[in-house]
């Protein structure tokens, strides 16, 4: 790693971002801090999307499955063990879900992988209905409530570690290869890339964070039942934040969740009714306009923009 | 030495026999044609070869081992690197990317970054391309694009190469440039299979040709014989 100013500079405001973010609950309302963990747990989302989905181009519309699988973790852990076991087991669980859907589904393409995993998570939500109703006799669960301080670090490190993960596949080896599997995965698996085993690990991967996110939201949503826990709207909007802010650019899902939260979260309380509808016009615009999203604007001259997103569905 | 051969090697899709009871084989050092008209089964007969699908029946052995179920990753690993009809390369990623990505993945397991860097370098120098190094792949002539997939397949170290139709879309001179490119690589020490329709090239680099018909082998022998041979003037004319 090269010492340039422009390095230093970066890191120097890196430091002062991260300074800033771990001081908020001390100079801030609550409003504040407690918007601040949705917008964190956005990010962590659409990070996390981004690892694997962006790269490999096999859009998964099923985040809501592995996100709403921590949430679950920890309704039904409840109070048995302490906060960190209990995130890291969401993670866990989220994890070991993803191999087995990974195994599953990896196999199929483009939009066929798309349906499948929106199809999974609505799966999800069903079967859990079921079991919920007619096993365990507890449709809603109600999980203890964490002091939102806590929850508000806790998602900032997840986030966090969700970046430097990020940072380190993108940087890695494994992180070409992904990028290659989504330009021609074929030509990729003929050049002696297991592309099966390095798919379904990062796809596994990318899950953990989101099992971990929910496994943490959990403790300030409190109520919960399977439609909250694994909604679909989550699983689009994930993908949308990413699209807005840069797919494949390692700040772009930060940038596209901080900027769709704020605007939710201003057209929820002025247009109440009419948000939804907003959120679907920017997904059109963001598709027809900026199919690179905000940061792709500014991708580095000589490397050609991919075909727009409609290219992503091989 | 048959560094690859095939036994009664067969494909169905649905009903119809793509590959049908093919024999063949390619001797360490040969440069091997395979010629035919479209939809003869030279594609497939490649893709059999490295593992893309399985064949329907017959046997493929590389070295001595029985290679028939194996997956394409683990066939490069062996020492087989092709290139593809049409071209396939990583196309919003530079030259030196794709060739780099073989380099990282190919035969030599733990190369160092430092390493495959550098031997990236010499295969662009190698098919002549380190000036356009830097080109995402899709900005580059079809010519070109080839080259990348032939250097990325040399990446991998092969000791078998197969290319599709290499000098499919080339004009005159660059198809010269591509059967001394062809010439180079053989005298590296690597046995080249090459599925070709340009018949001056295929004719002037090959040590031995095998004509395909509808899936099945219907020809073999040096050039010379198999310029001359009726069966195959008549199944070419009659196309």
């Amino acid at each position: 790693m090269q010492f340039t100013g422009k390095r230093a500079t970066y890191i120097g405001l890196l430091f002062l971002v991260l300074v800033a973010v771990a001081v908020i609950p001390f100079y801030t309302s609550a409003y504040i801090y407690i918007f601040s963990t949705t917008l964190f747990m956005y990010a962590v989302l659409a990070v996390s999307w981004n690892i694997f989905c962006g790269s490999s181009r096999y859009i998964s519309l099923g985040s809501a499955a592995f996100f709403g699988v921590g949430i679950y973790t920890a309704a039904v852990l409840g109070d048995a063990f302490p906060l960190p076991i209990v995130i890291v087991l969401g993670g866990l669980v989220a994890f070991l879900l993803a191999l087995v859907v990974g195994l599953s589904t990896l196999r199929l393409r483009g939009i066929y992988f798309a349906i499948f995993t929106f199809g999974f998570g609505e799966f999800l939500k069903h079967t859990v209905r079921w079991y919920e109703i007619n096993i365990t006799s507890t449709l809603s669960r109600w999980v203890p409530m964490t002091d939102p301080v806590i929850t508000y670090y806790t998602m900032l490190i997840v986030l966090l570690a969700a970046l430097l993960t990020s940072y380190i596949i993108k940087s890695s080896k494994f992180g070409f290869a992904l990028q290659s599997i989504g330009e021609s995965e074929e030509a990729t698996h003929h050049m002696g890339v297991n592309v099966t085993a390095v798919k379904i690990f990062f796809f596994a991967i990318s899950s953990t964070f989101m099992g971990l996110a929910g496994a943490i939201i959990a403790g300030r949503w409190t109520y919960i039942n399977p439609a909250i826990a694994f909604n679909p709207v989550i699983s689009f909007t994930v993908v949308l934040m990413v699209l807005v802010g840069g797919i494949r650019q390692m700040y772009g899902p930060l940038l596209g969740a901080a900027i769709l939260t704020i605007i939710a979260e201003v057209l929820l309380t002025e247009f109440t009714y009419y948000y939804l509808a907003l959120y679907g016009i920017i997904l059109i615009a963001v598709i027809l306009f900026l199919p690179s999203g905000l940061l792709g604007l500014f991708a580095r001259k000589g490397v050609s923009k991919s075909g727009g997103i409609l290219a992503r569905f091989r | 030495m048959p560094i690859l051969e095939g036994e009664g090697v067969t494909k169905y899709f649905g009903g119809l026999a793509a590959v049908s009871n093919v024999d063949f084989h390619v001797d360490q050092g040969e440069v091997v044609g395979l010629i035919g008209p479209n939809g003869a089964g030279k594609t497939t007969l490649f893709n059999l070869i490295t593992g893309a699908f399985a064949p329907t029946s017959g046997m493929i052995r590389f070295k001595g081992e029985n290679i028939t179920a194996l997956k394409p990753y683990q066939i490069s690993n062996r020492g087989i690197g092709r290139t593809f009809q049409p071209v396939r390369a990583f196309s919003t990623m530079s030259a030196f990317d794709n060739v780099l990505l073989g380099s990282l993945f190919g035969r030599s397991r733990n190369i160092s970054t430092a390493d495959a860097r550098q031997e990236t370098m010499r295969l662009l120098e190698f098919v002549g391309l380190e000036e356009k190094q830097m080109i995402p792949a899709e900005a580059l002539t079809i010519g070109d694009q080839k080259l990348v997939e032939v250097a990325r397949a040399l990446a991998t170290r092969p000791e078998l190469l197969l290319l599709d139709e290499m000098m499919a879309g080339l004009n005159p001179a660059e198809v010269a440039q591509a059967m001394e490119l062809i010439r180079r690589i053989r005298n590296e020490g690597i046995t080249v299979f090459l599925v070709e329709h340009v018949m001056e090239a295929v004719m002037g680099i090959s040590h031995r040709i095998m004509v395909l018909h509808h899936g099945e082998k219907i020809a073999e022998g040096i050039p010379e014989e198999i310029a001359k041979n009726r069966t195959v003037v008549e199944v070419y004319l009659g196309e």
